[in-house]
């Protein structure tokens, strides 16, 4: 009994000190953004490691992901002879929720995992620790500007998947299934709203977009750098971000869409 | 330095594909389009009641989306539903005597707002309120006046 | 207490009452040191005495609990943090895996540091880092990739990062494990002659006896967080400590015991399975 509350008690103060140091690192990473400005080239190394690698599968799934809304969108509403507001669902669908929660999900797996493998193999193998006593701070060198192009890329990303996923639907839904035209885009038109579902679509993918690049960073950095450490690590970051992701998309859609 | 230059053309490629993706989103799907030609007239119309009209809903003539309703207010004094429309610079030729209504697309659809042109020779300026409107239907009370009727053709009997 | 009475200003790094402790182990329990100017010395022991301990505590990136570690008059732990990064670029550090950044050349790895900390225009740098890869004997693998070198060239790489920023002194981690005959004759010649020639101070920590002291002026042997025996490797090979000598000769039992502290053997084994 008593050894059942230590281990809770301990395992209670690991987590605290935990997020603690997770949040001062998130601090010292705000804090060397600045020093980014006038090296440009370390940015766009990342956006494209981040942002190009990710794009062929976001982009693949993005089209998946629509066509089989239309799909069964179509079938669903065909019931209530509503089939022409099957763009509105897609679209509605997509850009409020699927886009960003999809995008950020594949990130987590795609861009995330690797963050984190890149990182904790660099600490591993000391690269860190030499580049600290080379007086250059890893965190400002290494960190940041990887943080950044997380939070840039995944609302591009999520953009791209929701506008292939609407081209999806409308294959479908207008291609193959005889939804009319016209219909399919005047009633995405008069149903979605520009600042009330798109921007705050784009919100939330900023928001993904942070979240899982302090998840994976901070993974990556606080390691245990062996070969064994490093892949736990990787393990954790898919599935914290994957989880932080969804809890946080649900606080936010309660209070966006209320 | 060859591999510099083509990292940064991919990255050049993906951003521009993440701002084209969000401007097919905005102007494409979402109502931004209509924002940007959003600087036709405005007309007024009071309604009884609105039932479930939404700001932004389409106004048509027709069928024809012709503008939209930009505001909705209430008038303290008339007890009245004060619309404000927003009607695009090409349909300037409004009869004075035109009337505006409310329906609803469908079933299930949005209710949105239905103009008839009149007879009149002189045409509606900004500004101009539109002396017959036909009132939302609500089908809470149609349904109360139906059964009404029916209760009082049966009583009859 | 250590040579007290020798000139100040030739001490570059005076360690004074060491102590440091990870979790509840002990790692250094009251070590002083001094390393001077100009010398090659090296701190040996056996595995897992914290001698990369003690180099991190030196670059400031380890804080101990007690004691003072100063380098060139300053005292690493007191410095704030960008007083202390430019202390670090006078340190050369060589780690025990080379750490030279996988992901791009060998010449960007030795501009690395140049091109963090100078503006210098990329002709000058190209200059540089050819300088220094000279001195190691690598001009002709600058467009390797880390992954390409072999250990001993891996190492050599790191040795001219370490020396990109002209640093006063160098730090060595195992500088000799898992090297061939070969190229360890090659890094020890290095060490040697790079001390001389750039005006080096140089540390290194090793457990390899016998190039290590063949290079060094000046010897420390630490063992169980404290310093047990310490001068010229001449004086060390004729100490009269028996651990001393047990250490430096390799002799496979002394006082540091073959066997692991355990219960009598014969009476392990005849309680048989009844523990």
């Amino acid at each position: 009994m008593m050894g059942g509350l230590q281990r809770l008690g301990r395992s209670a103060l690991l987590f605290f000190e935990r997020l603690g140091r997770g949040n001062l690192f998130l601090l010292r990473v705000l804090a060397g953004l600045p020093s980014l400005l006038p090296r440009g080239h370390l940015l766009v190394q990342q956006l494209y490691s981040v942002g190009v690698l990710s794009l062929l599968i976001i982009a693949v799934a993005g089209l998946f992901v629509g066509m089989v809304l239309g799909l069964q969108g179509y079938y669903t509403l065909v019931d209530f002879g509503a089939e022409e507001s099957l763009g509105v669902m897609v679209a509605l669908s997509l850009v409020r929720e699927l886009g960003p929660v999809v995008a950020g999900l594949l990130f987590a797996g795609r861009a995330g995992s690797a963050l984190t493998a890149e990182i904790g193999l660099m600490k591993a193998t000391e690269q860190l620790s030499g580049m600290e006593m080379m007086a250059v701070d890893p965190v400002k060198r290494v960190i940041a500007p990887r943080f950044l192009a997380c939070v840039i890329a995944l609302p591009l990303l999520a953009a791209i998947f929701s506008a292939i996923g609407v081209m999806g639907g409308y294959f479908v839904g207008v291609g193959l299934l005889g939804v009319d035209d016209g219909a399919f885009w005047s009633q995405i038109q008069n149903r979605v709203d520009f600042f009330d579902d798109v921007m705050n679509g784009v919100i939330k993918s900023v928001a993904f977009g942070f979240v899982a690049a302090w998840i994976a960073l901070y993974e990556g950095y606080d390691a245990v750098p062996t070969s064994e450490g490093v892949s736990r690590a990787t393990t954790r970051t898919v599935v914290h971000t994957s989880l932080a992701i969804l809890s946080l998309d649900f606080v936010l859609t309660a209070l966006m869409f209320d | 330095m060859f591999q510099n230059r083509s990292i940064e053309i991919a990255v050049g490629v993906f951003v521009a594909a993440g701002l084209a993706a969000l401007f097919v989103l905005a102007m494409k799907v979402s109502n931004l389009s209509a924002f940007a030609s959003e600087n036709g007239y405005s007309l007024e119309a009071r309604f009884d009641n609105i039932g479930g009209l939404k700001e932004r809903a389409p106004v048509t003539m027709a069928g024809v989306r012709v503008g939209r309703v930009e505001k909705i207010g209430f008038d303290n004094e008339t007890y009245e539903a004060v619309v404000q429309l927003n009607i695009e610079h090409q349909y300037d030729t409004l009869p004075k005597d035109s009337s505006a209504s409310i329906y609803t697309s469908g079933l299930l659809g949005e209710q949105y707002v239905a103009l008839e042109p009149g007879g009149a020779m002189a045409y509606m300026k900004p500004g101009d309120t539109f002396k017959i409107t036909q009132s939302a239907l609500v089908l809470e009370e149609m349904i109360g006046q139906f059964l009404f009727k029916a209760a009082e053709g049966g009583d009859g009997q | 207490m250590l040579e007290k009475n020798n000139s100040m200003d030739e001490v570059v790094v005076r360690i004074r009452d060491l102590h440091f402790s990870r979790g509840a182990r002990k790692i250094f329990d009251g070590i002083d040191l001094d390393i001077r100017r100009g010398q090659v010395t090296a701190i040996m022991g056996p595995s897992g005495t914290g001698k990369t301990t003690l180099l991190k505590l030196i670059g400031g990136q380890l804080k101990p609990q007690r004691g003072t570690i100063e380098v060139a008059g300053q005292n690493v732990h007191k410095l704030s943090r960008s007083k202390l990064y430019e202390l670090r670029k006078r340190m050369g550090m060589l780690f025990q895996s080379g750490a030279l950044l996988t992901d791009i050349t060998v010449f960007d790895n030795i501009a690395f540091p140049i091109r963090e900390h100078s503006r210098l225009p990329e002709s000058m740098v190209r200059d540089l880092v050819l300088m220094k890869l000279e001195a190691v004997g690598l001009r002709g693998a600058r467009q390797l990739m880390p992954s390409e070198l072999s250990g001993g060239m891996a190492r050599r790489v790191a040795l001219a990062r370490a020396i990109a920023l002209d640093p006063m002194m160098i730090m060595y981690d195992e500088p000799f494990t898992g090297q061939d005959p070969i190229s360890m004759g090659v890094l020890v010649q290095l060490i040697r002659k790079l001390n001389d020639a750039l005006d080096l101070t140089s540390i290194i920590v090793s457990h390899d006896v016998a190039e290590t002291s063949a290079i060094s002026d000046y010897i420390y042997v630490l063992s169980n967080g404290r310093v047990v025996g310490h001068g010229t490797p001449k004086a060390l090979q004729e100490t009269d400590s028996a651990w001393v000598k047990q250490f430096v000769q390799g002799l496979p039992d002394g006082p540091v015991p073959f066997h692991y502290p355990a219960p009598d053997y014969a009476e392990e084994l005849l309680a048989g399975g009844e523990s």
